[in-house]
């Protein structure tokens, strides 16, 4: 009896796959996404089914040009994309924005890059710059919390008009604690009066403040990212070093002149921090490999994302500190590598100690 | 015992319960035995008998010729009946040239070397001429031939030997098993060899998923100061050679070294066993213990198994498959090595026989690399498998060299733990081949150069050399020409 010998060892395999990761990340993101859909209501409720499902066709149409076979539309990479893009939009964003962005982040920065694994950017990011910069009226209109059934929330039939049409800015749209914060630097008030009139830290860690669709609870993303955590899914090196350096230059500015920086604490529970530093910097595909190189990306993200909302034109710098940093990824990983064993950081073998002969 | 953390690992399902409470049973006598001249690394053995001789058990079959190499001898009495190629238990299926003996079932034993009735009297090159008569080699699965190793007190200080009973494959327990039952053969064992070695203290390091072992072997070295048994953290790989090391002295082994540069050797268990029998008794290694296990197994078990029979009988004697079998492994699940077919034969390396359902093989096709790192976080080596295993996927073999690949063990960690299923070792393996290929051919090559140039050279000298001697003639003839008597009064 003969038997054909395809592969070498090993002859066992983990139980984990693709498939599973996307799953649990998917999952992590349930409670914060769940809170939100009851915060902004019908109009966010349906912003976030058909981004998800835009993004996973557009991702059928991308595989089906290319004759790929669509069964590895079942990885879940193009709904965690979808998911992620509905999060970072305003909450009451109408259809076509949405859509302009999954086709970005699906087509242009996934497919176009070779697909799953080999796009140097993350997706989800791509596809909320473009909207933002394309749209910046839309993609800078937030509101106040529109709780589903509370009594002043749009009814089904009107919510289906904000999605479709959008909605009067004038006199429905609230900023952003990071665009409040900046209008009024802006206009000569100092930021250590400013924070004063935006929503307490309370109310920004448990999520009731304006902002965009899925980033508002601090607690709920920092509990999904705990789950992430305790299942390895994640380690700490990003989160902890994205929100450190957003926490530290913080503090330290802020120290140094109240009336021009915001707090390290702000910092932190205001904006995408949360999201970000557990959700989006912490995509495989666009982060390096080894724990050292996320080190130095951790604190890069971090770093970016407080000079842009510092001193840049936009509030929220997250996405541009993500991609900006996406694009060092691959340097990052040519030149930060684990030391090998038996050898010195510069891969030479290490010396015989004295003695030891 | 002081333990020191080793880089990465995995815990895999170990699976180890199927045969860890299964004594070792004798498997009875088969009827041929088939023994390859070549079960070590090294050299081949070179046949001594013929066909048609009749053997006694433990009697010389083939001898090991060269530096690294291992005999070959009966396991069972009877007749040489046929010396010719036979299907390797080696993944290329191969042939190879083995030594067919058919048994007479009366388990006659040749005349043995005398036991050598003091070994710590004995001389370590004695110890180590019995070891390599003895044909023992690393029962681990490395089959490196012991007594080279022995050899290496001479050239190297020693300070301990490290005894290696961490069986951190899945599956397998005949190591566990063997420490459990012959607890001071294998004390003994290793006594000796640290005796032939110089190596004042020895280690017997065994992970603990094995208790009872751990228990028993301490009770057996409790007698002897110079014996330290330590329970060693369940993380695979940890009985690779200088893993092991580095965790029980937290010396480094640096690249291209040996773990004797840190004052280390390493033995496994088996072979300790081995090497009191063949000191203390005069008795070749003939047979070992195998776990043959694995979900299609109908009844595992360990089994001691004289070498040469047929992986097909072993596996009749443990009540064939219940189950159809996904994949056939000679050795761990880890770094085993697939079966070309159930007819080769056990052999001196063969540690477990394995026959994994699907669902233990857990294979799926293959998906994208999504970057996860988590092939890097685990490399026990500290090199970047993602990379070196796009380098190969490009044929940039010089590349993923650089990344380290020659530094890579093969222990099969990234794979197992690859969420797209890449068999990256497999790109390992494949790209260490081609490269040493490369290298021989490149070898080859500079020695035809240096024939072909030295061969232009001597040519070049005797063209030279004829015109000297035609110009010396040339002008001897001249001047006997112009001064004939000259020549004459000379003569």
């Amino acid at each position: 009896m003969s038997i054909v010998v395809d592969k070498s060892g090993p002859f066992t395999h983990a139980p984990n796959s693709v498939q599973q990761t996307m799953t649990l990340v998917l999952a992590a993101l349930v409670p914060a996404t769940l809170f939100d859909a009851w915060l902004f209501g019908w109009p966010a409720i349906f912003l976030f089914v058909f981004t998800v499902a835009a993004c996973m066709g557009i991702e059928a149409f991308c595989l089906k040009i290319q004759n790929r076979p669509l069964t590895s539309l079942s990885d879940g990479s193009a709904a965690l994309t979808g998911w992620l893009l509905a999060m970072s939009l305003p909450p009451w964003t109408p259809w076509w924005v949405a859509l302009i962005g999954a086709v970005f982040a699906i087509c242009l920065a996934k497919h176009l890059f070779g697909g799953l694994g080999q796009n140097v950017f993350n997706p989800a990011m791509v596809g909320r710059i473009a909207v933002l910069v394309s749209f910046p009226v839309q993609m800078t209109a937030f509101v106040a919390p529109h709780p589903l059934f509370a009594a002043a929330s749009p009814d089904f039939a009107q919510s289906l008009a904000i999605f479709i049409h959008g909605f009067d800015l004038d006199t429905i749209s609230a900023a952003s604690a990071l665009g409040f914060v900046k209008t009024e630097l802006s206009r000569g008030i100092a930021v250590s009066e400013s924070v004063g009139k935006v929503p307490s830290v309370t109310d920004m860690l448990l999520g009731l403040h304006p902002g965009s669709f899925g980033e508002t609870s601090a607690v709920l993303i920092l509990a999904g990212g705990l789950f992430l955590l305790a299942k390895r899914i994640i380690s700490w090196h990003i989160p902890v070093t994205v929100l450190g350096t957003l926490f530290l230059f913080g503090t330290v500015f802020s120290a140094v002149d109240p009336a021009r920086y915001t707090s390290g604490v702000f910092q932190v529970v205001s904006g995408a921090s949360f999201l970000g530093a557990f959700f989006i910097a912490t995509d495989y595909v666009t982060s390096p490999v080894s724990k050292q190189g996320q080190l130095v990306y951790g604190f890069g993200v971090g770093a970016l994302t407080w000079l842009i909302r510092t001193y840049a034109g936009y509030p929220e710098g997250m996405a541009f500190a993500v991609l900006l940093m996406n694009a060092l990824t691959p340097i990052i990983d040519q030149y930060i590598r684990p030391r090998a064993f038996g050898r010195t950081r510069k891969g030479e073998p290490l010396p015989l100690l004295k003695g030891d002969k | 015992m002081k333990l020191f953390p080793i880089r990465g690992g995995i815990h895999p399902d170990y699976r180890k319960e199927a045969t860890s409470e299964k004594a070792i049973v004798a498997l009875p006598l088969p009827a041929r035995l088939y023994l390859p001249v070549q079960q070590h690394m090294g050299a081949p053995a070179s046949v001594v008998v013929e066909v048609g001789a009749q053997v006694k058990k433990g009697q010389l079959l083939a001898r090991g010729q060269g530096a690294v190499s291992a005999p070959v001898h009966a396991p069972a009495s009877g007749t040489v009946i046929a010396i010719g190629e036979m299907t390797a238990p080696h993944p290329s299926g191969l042939p190879q040239l083995t030594i067919t003996l058919e048994t007479n079932g009366k388990d006659e034993w040749a005349e043995l070397p005398a036991p050598i009735a003091d070994p710590f009297a004995a001389t370590p090159a004695q110890i180590k001429e019995r070891v390599a008569a003895s044909g023992i080699v690393g029962m681990g699965g490395a089959t490196f031939p012991s007594a080279v190793k022995l050899g290496l007190g001479g050239q190297y200080k020693l300070e301990i030997l490290l005894l290696n009973g961490a069986e951190c494959e899945p599956y397998l327990t005949c190591d566990d098993r063997v420490m459990r039952e012959y607890a001071d053969e294998v004390v003994d064992g290793a006594r000796i060899m640290a005796h032939a070695l110089g190596a004042p203290k020895i280690v017997i390091a065994i992970e603990e998923n094995k208790p009872q072992a751990l228990e028993i072997m301490t009770k057996a070295a409790s007698a002897f100061a110079n014996i330290e048994v330590g329970g060693v953290p369940v993380q695979y790989p940890m009985g690779a050679e200088r893993h092991l090391t580095q965790a029980i002295t937290g010396r480094e082994t640096p690249a291209r070294k040996l773990t004797a540069d840190v004052g280390v050797v390493v033995h496994n268990v088996a072979t300790a066993r081995a090497v009191h029998n063949a000191v203390r008794f005069g008795r070749p290694l003939t047979s070992r213990v195998v776990t043959v296990s694995g979900g299609a197994i109908a009844e595992p078990k360990n089994v001691e198994v004289p070498v040469g029979t047929k992986v097909s009988e072993l596996i009749a004697f443990c009540g064939g498959l219940a189950k159809e079998a996904k994949r056939f492994v000679n050795g761990g699940p880890m770094m085993g090595q697939p079966l070309p077919s159930l007819d080769v034969p056990v052999v001196k390396g063969t540690s477990g026989i394995l026959a994994l359902t699907a669902g233990e093989a857990n294979e799926h096709a293959t998906q994208p690399c999504i970057r996860c790192g988590t092939c890097v976080t685990i490399c026990p080596c500290g090199l970047v498998p993602v990379q070196m295993a796009a380098f190969i996927r490009h044929d940039k073999l010089d590349k993923a060299s650089e990344l380290g690949l020659m530094d890579c063990v093969s222990c099969g960690s990234c794979s197992y733990i690859c969420p797209s299923g890449l068999p990256l070792v497999h790109y390992f393996n494949y790209a260490k081949g081609a490269l040493n290929a490369a290298d021989r051919d490149r070898r080859k090559q500079e020695q035809t150069k240096a024939l072909v140039e030295a061969r232009a050279a001597r040519l070049e000298r005797q063209a030279e050399a004829k015109r000297q001697a035609a110009l010396a003639a040339a002008a001897a003839r001249k001047a006997q020409s112009e001064n004939p008597d000259a020549n004459k009064a000379n003569a």
